[in-house]
């Protein structure tokens, strides 16, 4: 664990009250100090939701509370939120202060359940992990307190064609609505039905509900979202089946859905195989139709395009782009680096991963958390032609330096919006190329 | 009786130090009344919302210094809004005529679960080195953080120790959120490290008025130019240098007496530079007591009469304009305490009708104790009293319930996170970042100019209104916006 953090890529525990916002009407209660919304809030940016930001409900520990304890205050908080808030689930999420002085919320929390209500409380203090950690703390702190009491309706693996996705971390991943939208889409055109849990394209906690019905779990992420399909196969004998990076473009796409449809083939799901794999065919030859019109553009723009590139995003993200970007934009990829403070025992799976991005090249990967000191390597090295720079906003000024291309795609992103545009599948692999393309052409003034 | 030691390394909260309060529901007038006798008293609430956190209002002083470094000693969470600063920092930079300032200097300790445990003391010890290495600052600022409060990491003890090692100045900020109800102790905290570390003991007197203020345009240049001085600006874009020489300037002034309450009065009583302690210049009345005050301390009181007759020239033509066209319009105002106050002012000078305002907290005096530097009494000897006064926190529950029942024709924000209930509510809605914008006589024809194109434009609020979303139950927008502070109709629980 380095000392310093500079130029920081993803926040602590209690950051994962945005796994709580990206849920329809539900409401992340704080029981924390009065920073740690705010910290959230502006780490991400337009990131409120329906009842995040300065919605949330929080204690704002004073020093009475880090004395006394806080939980007869975040009593009456919760009280007083269903008269106030009109939301579907409350989940309580324990900052820093509350860990330290050892608030006890799963009694409250279980006092309240009792009543019936809805509510769940999950231990995110910011010490104990980071955001991409505390994600599956979260939705496993839903699955055991709140899921759990509708599987009476829900019998485990009831539903065969039914499948929980876990890829996009809500706003870590700036471009997850889109993101999970299109999962959805394409898992649907294999002839699955998929519950995406988060975002207005998920059913909201009723599908939470639904969740032990489901055949089997799909987990895209090399590491963080593990614990949640492991708690899973614990609770309902769910299995899963990990794809390690974000699929983007055809042939990662391609690979995601054939491996998806085997899976479920193989988990007894009632597929029509042959549609689904005419379901593939199609999406990949419009794909094509896009690029073959781009080739003309790509070998004959006579007045520079990148040839090489940077990325600095998390390990799924990096990977996938990179896998993306050498083979369907023909941009090399030089240094990439992993900041999401990667846990080590993970470092291995990643890099067989990346290395087999090409049989005849090895792309450098760090992983690097501090990310000031990844900056450092990238502004030492000189690679000749035109260069393009994708990560955050951190990367603005590095670019400006290098005189590279910027493509803003992670957090934080103070210079991009994103609503609802996906980056991953084939439409994400387009969308990608025009951005970059766009911001090339857009470069002659 | 003062409230400034700067041989303490903490800085007692505006709670403790002013008796400051974050809950009152009245109006402006009563405030002011009891401000000046005892019974101002905080009221609690048995609900609450998000807050602003002391360690990004101390960070929001340091990291904007061009050539100093910050260490927030905290989880990574505790520096995770900061970047914001970094964006500020580049795209406000041409206000100030400055190009090419570079990444912001921004760090965290990223205290783990096992420094919580074991300390993080040598965790900061070796940061601040690294920082030091890479950086090549000229001050590394420290700042606090819950969690490295509750575990009780000797952050002074290390400050000092590495100050001698690394022979430039470090300073521990602290910061930590539980401490002060007030966001805004974090300024205090952060200039109170400035103060102690930074600023040296005066060798002379050279022509720079210190204008304590976050990055606004650079309007004092041309303000003071008559009088032969220059503005000191403190602290964005400052350096380290022009921070030290804060003691040399003739006059201290300031953009906002939230903002400056503690550094004006450390820099007076410390330094020897006297405040300008009436409130800032916004509306008539108040500008032309600024500038007569400023002409005064400087011994120039025919400049002032000058600069204030030909500002009135240019502008009062103007300004009877719009006043013709806003007078009877209504507003409601939300933002911190003393630029409230002003927006109050603004208003009223314009012939606008304030239906209420919601205030982040109120300090009953600032640490300069002179009650002519009261800004909420100032608008209530002006122009009157403001009813529907509630001083709130950011609890956007109160706001959006007092908004929806007032209903007024825009709404008047200073910051984040606020406007879009404006929005939500049909309701016009400006928030205006430069903090300079509203100042003097220019001020108050912009500002004009600026409402007047905010009502006449809303189109967008008007749309986006019928498709909002509400969190809010109906049970809740019937009740009394201030129903769960003590004293009101829902108030039940002792927190």
């Amino acid at each position: 664990m380095p000392a310093v953090i500079e130029q920081e890529r993803y926040t602590c525990g209690i950051g994962a009250l945005q796994t709580v916002v990206a849920i329809p009407k539900a409401v992340p209660i704080l029981h924390s100090g009065p920073g740690c919304g705010t910290m959230i809030a502006g780490f991400f940016e337009r990131s409120t939701g329906y009842a995040g930001g300065n919605t949330s409900p929080c204690t704002n520990f004073t020093e009475q509370e880090v004395i006394f304890g806080g939980i007869e205050k975040l009593r009456g908080v919760i009280d007083n939120t269903f008269k106030i808030l009109d939301t579907d689930l409350q989940v309580i999420l324990t900052g820093c202060t509350a860990a330290i002085i050892g608030d006890d919320t799963e009694t409250l929390a279980q006092d309240f359940a009792s009543l019936g209500y809805p509510v769940v409380h999950a231990d995110t203090a910011g010490f104990k992990h980071s955001n991409f950690e505390a994600h599956s703390v979260v939705v496993n702190s839903i699955v055991n307190q709140y899921t759990s009491r509708f599987e009476d309706k829900n019998p485990p693996r009831s539903d065969k064609n039914l499948v929980n996705l876990f890829a996009s971390i809500p706003y870590q991943d700036i471009f997850w609505k889109g993101n999970l939208r299109e999962y959805k889409r394409l898992l649907e055109g294999i002839g699955l039905k998929a519950n995406i849990l988060f975002g207005p394209k998920s059913g909201g906690v009723s599908e939470w509900q639904t969740i032990p019905s489901a055949n089997f779990n799909i987990l895209v992420s090399p590491w963080y979202g593990e614990p949640i399909v492991e708690n899973l196969e614990r609770r309902y004998g769910q299995p899963w089946h990990q794809f390690f990076h974000a699929p983007i473009g055809a042939n990662e796409s391609v690979r995601f859905l054939k491996g998806a449809l085997q899976y479920a083939l193989d988990q007894g799901a009632e597929i029509d195989e042959k549609k689904a794999l005419a379901f593939i065919d199609k999406e990949e030859k419009d794909y094509y139709e896009e690029l073959d019109n781009l080739a003309t553009f790509l070998l004959e723009f006579r007045y520079g395009l990148p040839n090489h590139c940077h990325i600095l995003h998390d390990s799924s993200f990096t990977v996938g782009l990179s896998k993306f970007i050498l083979h369907e934009t023909g941009i090399v990829p030089k240094e990439v680096f992993a900041t999401e403070n990667t846990p080590e025992r993970y470092f291995e799976r990643i890099e067989k991963d990346l290395a087999e991005t090409s049989a005849k090249r090895k792309i450098p990967l760090y992983f690097e958390p501090d990310a000031g000191k990844a900056q450092e390597v990238i502004r030492k090295i000189a690679h000749p032609g035109r260069g393009l720079l994708i990560g955050s906003a951190w990367e603005k000024e590095l670019a400006k330096d290098k005189g590279y291309d910027y493509l803003p795609a992670a957090v934080p992103s103070n210079y991009r919006l994103a609503m609802t545009t996906n980056y991953i599948g084939f439409t994400g692999g387009l969308r990608i190329i025009e951005d970059i393309y766009a911001i090339v052409l857009g470069s002659y003034n | 009786m003062t409230t400034i030691n700067l041989k303490a390394a903490e800085l007692a909260s505006r709670e403790r130090r002013l008796g400051s309060i974050t809950g009152f529901s009245g109006t402006a007038e009563e405030l002011v009344t009891q401000s000046r006798t005892c019974e101002l008293k905080d009221k609690p609430r048995a609900f609450s919302q998000c807050l602003g956190c002391s360690t990004s209002n101390a960070a929001c002083t340091t990291i904007l210094i061009q050539d100093a470094a910050t260490i927030s000693h905290g989880p990574i969470g505790c520096a995770s809004c900061l970047h914001d600063f970094a964006f500020t920092y580049r795209v406000d930079a041409q206000r100030r005529g400055l190009t090419n300032v570079g990444q912001r200097k921004i760090y965290s300790t990223n205290l783990t679960e096992r420094d919580t445990i074991y300390g993080g003391a040598e965790k900061l010890e070796e940061a601040i080195r690294e920082v030091y290495q890479r950086a090549k600052p000229s001050a590394i600022f420290i700042i606090t953080t819950c969690a490295s409060g509750i575990i009780g990491d000797d952050v002074e003890g290390v400050a000092q120790a590495m100050q001698k090692e690394l022979e430039i100045p470090v300073a521990a900020v602290f910061c930590e959120g539980f401490r002060s109800k007030m966001w805004t102790t974090g300024f205090d905290a952060g200039y109170h490290g400035i103060a102690r570390s930074v600023i040296k003991k005066p060798q002379r007197k050279r022509d720079i008025i210190n204008v304590i203020n976050f990055w606004g345009t650079d309007i004092f240049s041309e303000w003071f130019a008559p009088f032969g001085m220059k503005p000191n600006y403190i602290t964005p874009y400052s350096t380290i240098e022009s921070l030290s020489q804060a003691s040399e300037a003739r006059a201290t002034v300031q953009a906002c007496s939230t903002l400056g309450s503690y550094l004006g009065a450390v820099l007076e009583q410390e330094f020897g530079v006297p405040e300008i302690k009436t409130s800032p210049p916004y509306g008539m009345p108040q500008t032309d007591r600024w500038f007569a005050a400023l002409g005064e301390l400087l011994g120039q009181p025919e400049t002032a009469a000058q600069v204030l007759a030909e500002s009135k020239r240019k502008n009062l033509g103007k300004i009877a304009e719009l006043k013709e066209q806003l007078s009877g319009k209504t507003a409601y105002v939300t933002a911190g305490a003393s630029h409230g106050h002003s927006l109050l002012a603004v208003l009223r000078e314009l012939g606008m009708i304030p239906l209420g305002a919601a205030i982040f907290h109120h300090d009953p005096l600032y640490d300069n104790g002179s009650e002519d530097a009261d800004t909420l009494q100032h608008v209530v000897r002006d122009y009157g009293d403001v009813p529907n006064y509630n001083v709130c926190n950011k609890q956007e529950f109160e706001l959006v319930n007092a908004l929806n029942r007032v209903k007024p024709d825009i709404l008047l924000a200073r910051h984040g996170g606020m406007t879009r209930w404006g929005a939500k509510l049909g309701i016009p809605t400006l928030l205006i970042g430069d903090e300079h914008f509203g100042m003097g006589y220019d001020g108050l024809a912009k500002y004009g100019e600026t409402i007047l194109e905010t009502i006449e434009n809303d189109e967008f609020v008007t749309n986006l209104c019928k498709h909002a979303m509400n969190p809010y139950s109906k049970w809740w927008l019937e009740q009394k916006p201030n129903a769960f502070l003590e004293g009101g109709s829902c108030y039940a629980r002792r927190n």
